[in-house]
């Protein structure tokens, strides 16, 4: 069921290509597979530039409170609550990367420390204004799983 | 799908290992105004740490030094207003602190190191702000101060500064308090928010490591009310509250039931440590 749904997304944002609107798929109907999420969440490719911005960014990822990243060593403060991201796409693939931004607690463990940023799963008394929404929005993941690309050694 | 991935988790462990930025808590030691502070000490049995650490200890070194001097600590400010408030008569009954209590430096002495205690009378853990607001319209038909106003810290800050170096030490088996205890330690390990982090995701799991600029201590709280040289004198609840805030949930009111049985647990968390108020952080 999960997958049809999917599929069928992806083939209307096919249809209506780089169209604003085309049909995202949904926190809660994102497909995790083996292999990682397969399929962009838009149908739109993700631009490594706004990516770039959104990993950085306090207000939506704040990728770097927990990564070190030296391709941004001009920023200040790079934490280390997780790995440093240096050449992390010569160890993750795409379909790796989205699922670890999508939903880390799919590709690790329930005990993770990193926040899931297309998820609803998230913790107990969530702030009213929240409900139902995603730390980043499915376009700015697949904006960050691009900019991750990037990152080779 | 979840647990397959474990070469890509053990990859991670050895990138994480191999970080530039791991920074153990300093070597130093605190003496202030010459009474030596214990910052490190052998954990309670049942603590998930070895050792409990001072706050103290994971702040730069200018930081570390304005709390070792008094006349430098702006948190003594509050202290002396304090203080004043302690000798201020308030309320219907003409009373002020001191018409009962007399000298803080004798009778509040060892205070701040065993609060939270239990009170039969409301069946529930007090702490110092709480008993403050129980003398005001009990013994001084006085009104409660709200949260945070009215002198409260500044009063808190008077009452614990007695106890300046004392090591802090719960007694659990007065009243429920043990029931309170595992209420507070279920409300440490509840992941909140958006984010989905739990005081032990910071305190207890990244204790030591960075997140931005901030080097994550064990969230210790012998140092209540603190100050704060980005923002000034802060009470322990506002601390909690701020915290929940970032992981982007609710934050509970001060002195909830939520919030007094996690400074009960918190508090035990840092047995052994000296009270150290106004302590000063970042
Ligand atoms: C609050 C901490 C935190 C934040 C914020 C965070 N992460 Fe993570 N991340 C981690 C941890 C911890 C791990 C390691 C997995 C584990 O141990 O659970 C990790 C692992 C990863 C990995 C796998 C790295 C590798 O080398 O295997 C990637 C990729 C990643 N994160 C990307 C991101 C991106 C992109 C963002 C922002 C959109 C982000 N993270 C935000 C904590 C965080
Ligand atoms: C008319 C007498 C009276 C006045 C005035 C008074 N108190 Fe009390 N105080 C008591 C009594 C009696 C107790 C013990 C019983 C209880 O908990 O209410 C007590 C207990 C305390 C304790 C706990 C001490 C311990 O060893 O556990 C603190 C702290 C305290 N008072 C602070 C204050 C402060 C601060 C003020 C002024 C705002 C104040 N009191 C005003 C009578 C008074
Ligand atoms: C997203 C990370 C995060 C979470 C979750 C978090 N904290 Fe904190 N906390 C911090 C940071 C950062 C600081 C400032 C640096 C430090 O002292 O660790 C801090 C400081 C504190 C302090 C002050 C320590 C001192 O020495 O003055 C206390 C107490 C504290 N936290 C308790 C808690 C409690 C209790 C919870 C859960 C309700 C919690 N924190 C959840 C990040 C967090």
């Amino acid at each position: 069921m999960r997958r049809m749904k999917f599929t069928l997304g992806a083939v209307t944002a096919l249809a209506l290509s780089t169209a604003a609107f085309a049909s995202e798929v949904a926190p809660d109907a994102v497909d995790f597979t083996d292999d990682g999420v397969t399929m962009s969440l838009t149908g739109v490719a993700g631009d490594p530039v706004a990516g770039a911005e959104t990993f950085k960014s306090r207000k939506l990822g704040n990728c770097l409170a927990c990564h070190a990243n030296s391709d941004m060593s001009g920023e200040l403060f790079h934490g280390d609550v997780g790995p440093e991201l240096d050449g992390v796409a010569d160890r993750w693939d795409e379909p790796m990367l989205r699922a670890i931004v999508a939903n880390s607690k799919q590709i690790f463990t329930d005990e993770t420390i990193m926040p899931g940023f297309y998820s609803l799963e998230v913790g107990a008394h969530l702030n009213e204004d929240l409900v139902g929404k995603t730390i980043l929005s499915a376009q700015q993941v697949e904006d960050v799983v691009a900019y991750l690309g990037t990152l080779k050694e | 799908m979840k647990r397959l991935l474990i070469a890509g988790v053990v990859l991670a462990a050895a990138f994480a290992g191999s970080g530039p930025v791991w920074a153990e808590p300093v070597d130093d030691t605190l003496e202030i105004d010459g009474v030596p502070m214990v910052t490190r000490t052998k954990a309670p049995e049942g603590h998930p740490f070895d050792e409990v650490l001072s706050g103290w200890l994971f702040r730069e070194a200018e930081t570390r030094d304005v709390e070792r001097d008094t006349i430098e600590n702006p948190g003594m400010i509050a202290v002396e207003d304090g203080e004043t408030l302690w000798n201020t008569v308030d309320g219907t009954q003409g009373k002020s602190c001191a018409s009962c209590h007399n000298d803080a430096a004798e009778t509040m002495k060892g205070v701040g190191a065993s609060f939270p205690k239990w009170d039969a009378d409301s069946g529930k853990p007090i702490n110092i702000e709480l008993q403050i607001n129980k003398c005001r319209t009990e013994q001084m038909g006085a009104e409660a101060l709200p949260f945070n106003k009215g002198g409260q810290q500044e009063l808190t800050a008077y009452i614990k500064h007695q106890s300046l170096g004392m090591p802090v030490e719960l007694d659990l088996s007065e009243g429920d308090m043990q029931s309170w205890w595992e209420k507070g330690k279920d409300v440490y390990y509840t992941r909140t928010g958006q984010l989905n982090l739990a005081c032990a995701s910071c305190h207890e799991v990244a204790m030591g490591k960075f997140i931005r600029a901030d080097h994550l201590s064990q969230g210790q709280v012998n140092g209540f009310p603190t100050y704060r040289l980005k923002s000034g004198l802060t009470s322990l609840h506002q601390r909690f509250r701020g915290c929940i805030r970032d992981t982007r949930a609710e934050q509970p009111k001060a002195f909830s039931d939520d919030l007094m049985a996690l400074e009960t647990y918190v508090t035990w968390r840092g047995t052994g440590l000296s009270v150290e108020t106004p302590s000063v952080r970042q």
